[in-house]
């Protein structure tokens, strides 16, 4: 703790660790990656059967029924963030680790996201298929999911942050983070749609890219002190 | 309030507090309260349930904001020293930090991390002396209470942190899982460092002083 380095790579193996930590419980609960991940599969395919089989209306709705869905999968596996670790101890003993809390938090994040939004952004092209999306439009569909899921990530850990340690949460999770993840869905779902109307979709996937880049820095600021404001 | 204590402001122990005041729930819980904890010492607060031992654990670790008063760090305010104070806490709540779904060595290895860096030797060594060999690789769900408080416990022999500070470690421990602990707290005070613990349990400890919350 006297110098730099020290902090540094200590701080370092505290993030591998935790990292490591949260993947292997993923692994090991097998519901945290099966269930997102069905949840996303099943509401997309159901569009198709509840709006009937036309191909050009389709079309039309598949970039925001993907990113909806996607939207609604991360935040279904959102719960379980600091749930269980607030209930074991764990989390006090996270607070209480002279690393910095930010890179702690983060690392929880990342392991959220691999586990709940990979699946998904691997699985987007087969149901963008199945919703009759043109096929030069998945690589933007794929990208915009690759930069927005990790900012749902992001921010749906400060609500879970600040509504752990309420014993009965329903809705109130969904309720602080959708209003905070709209700019986030207009932005990616504008990025597909104007590939499909032949308008280069970059302006809108730097702007998301933006919002990731401010997500990335400041929202694990926020989770750590809402995690703090929990547990006192 | 004190008993067998040095004096309560001692500006050079390594944790003293000053005018402690918490209130919860529109009830004091203490007030007034002054005590100091000097290298070498083991305190055991005391306290019928509900007196405040748990929040007054937790404050001095830094969980807990809600109190009046200042907390002293080797003479300095906690706050301003809260890193060095943070390498030099072991704290123990009495939910342990045990996942249950993961087994004794993986938990063990996330949470000493977290402080500082261990061995894998090092790790099955602990899990050894507390008694948990045989059960390294299998998932906490399975052990019962006392074993999943041992896991916590084997931090203590890992940890190179002063300062103990364990919430009611002695509950769900067997005669010799109690023997273990004491002669933990015994062997840490005497290589100079400090122990605040709270238990009902009558310790055989020599030196030790008592802190009475009523």
């Amino acid at each position: 703790m006297n110098n730099g380095t020290t902090t540094g790579t200590s701080a370092g193996r505290a993030f591998i660790s935790t990292l490591k930590r949260d993947l292997l419980i993923a692994f090991k609960r097998k519901n945290d990656i099966a269930n997102p991940f069905m949840f996303f599969f099943i509401v997309v395919s159901l569009f198709p059967i509840g709006i009937g089989p036309d191909a050009d209306k389709l079309r039309e709705i598949a970039p925001g029924v993907i990113w909806i869905a996607a939207l609604l999968s991360s935040m279904l596996s959102m719960d379980s963030l600091y749930r269980a670790d607030f209930e074991d101890g764990s989390l006090e003993q996270l607070l209480l680790s002279p690393n910095p809390l930010f890179f702690l938090v983060l690392a929880k994040n990342i392991s959220h996201w691999l586990v709940s939004g990979l699946p998904v952004i691997l699985v987007s092209p087969i149901l963008a298929y199945m919703l009759n999306l043109p096929s030069e439009a998945y690589a933007v569909l794929v990208l915009s999911l690759l930069i927005g899921t990790p900012i749902i990530s992001l921010l749906g850990s400060i609500a879970v942050a600040l509504t752990v340690g309420l014993g009965s949460r329903g809705l109130i999770l969904a309720v602080i983070t959708l209003p905070m993840s709209v700019p986030v869905l207009i932005f990616g779902t504008l990025a597909v749609q104007s590939q499909l109307n032949g308008i280069n979709p970059i302006g809108y996937l730097a702007l998301l890219f933006a919002m990731f880049a401010a997500a990335l820095s400041l929202a694990p600021l926020a989770s750590a002190a809402a995690l703090r404001i929990s547990v006192n | 309030m004190l008993e067998k204590q040095l004096q309560p402001t001692d500006p050079l122990a390594m944790l003293s507090a000053v005018n402690l005041f918490c209130e919860r729930d529109d009830r004091v819980l203490f007030r007034d309260l002054d005590f100091s904890l000097a290298q070498g010492q083991i305190v055991q607060v005391r306290g019928s349930n509900g007196s405040g031992k748990t929040t007054l654990l937790r404050i001095l670790c830094g969980l807990n904001d809600g109190y009046e008063g200042s907390i002293h760090w080797y003479g300095d305010e906690l706050s301003d020293r809260a890193d060095e104070f943070a390498a030099a806490l072991l704290y123990i709540g009495h939910r342990a930090g045990v996942n249950k779904v993961l087994t004794p060595l993986e938990n063990l290895r996330w949470s000493c991390s977290l402080q500082s860096a261990v061995s894998e030797a090092q790790l099955l060594d602990a899990l050894s002396t507390v008694g948990l060999r045989g059960f390294e690789y299998s998932a906490c769900f399975g052990l019962s209470a006392g074993q999943q408080q041992r896991v916590a416990l084997a931090r203590l022999l890992l940890s190179p942190a002063k300062l103990w500070v364990l919430d009611e470690p002695f509950t769900t421990l067997d005669i010799k899982g109690v023997r273990l602990l004491e002669s933990l707290l015994t062997s840490h005070a005497q290589q100079g460092g400090s122990v605040l613990v709270t238990t009902h349990h009558p310790l055989k400890i020599d030196g030790l002083l008592e802190l009475n919350l009523g």
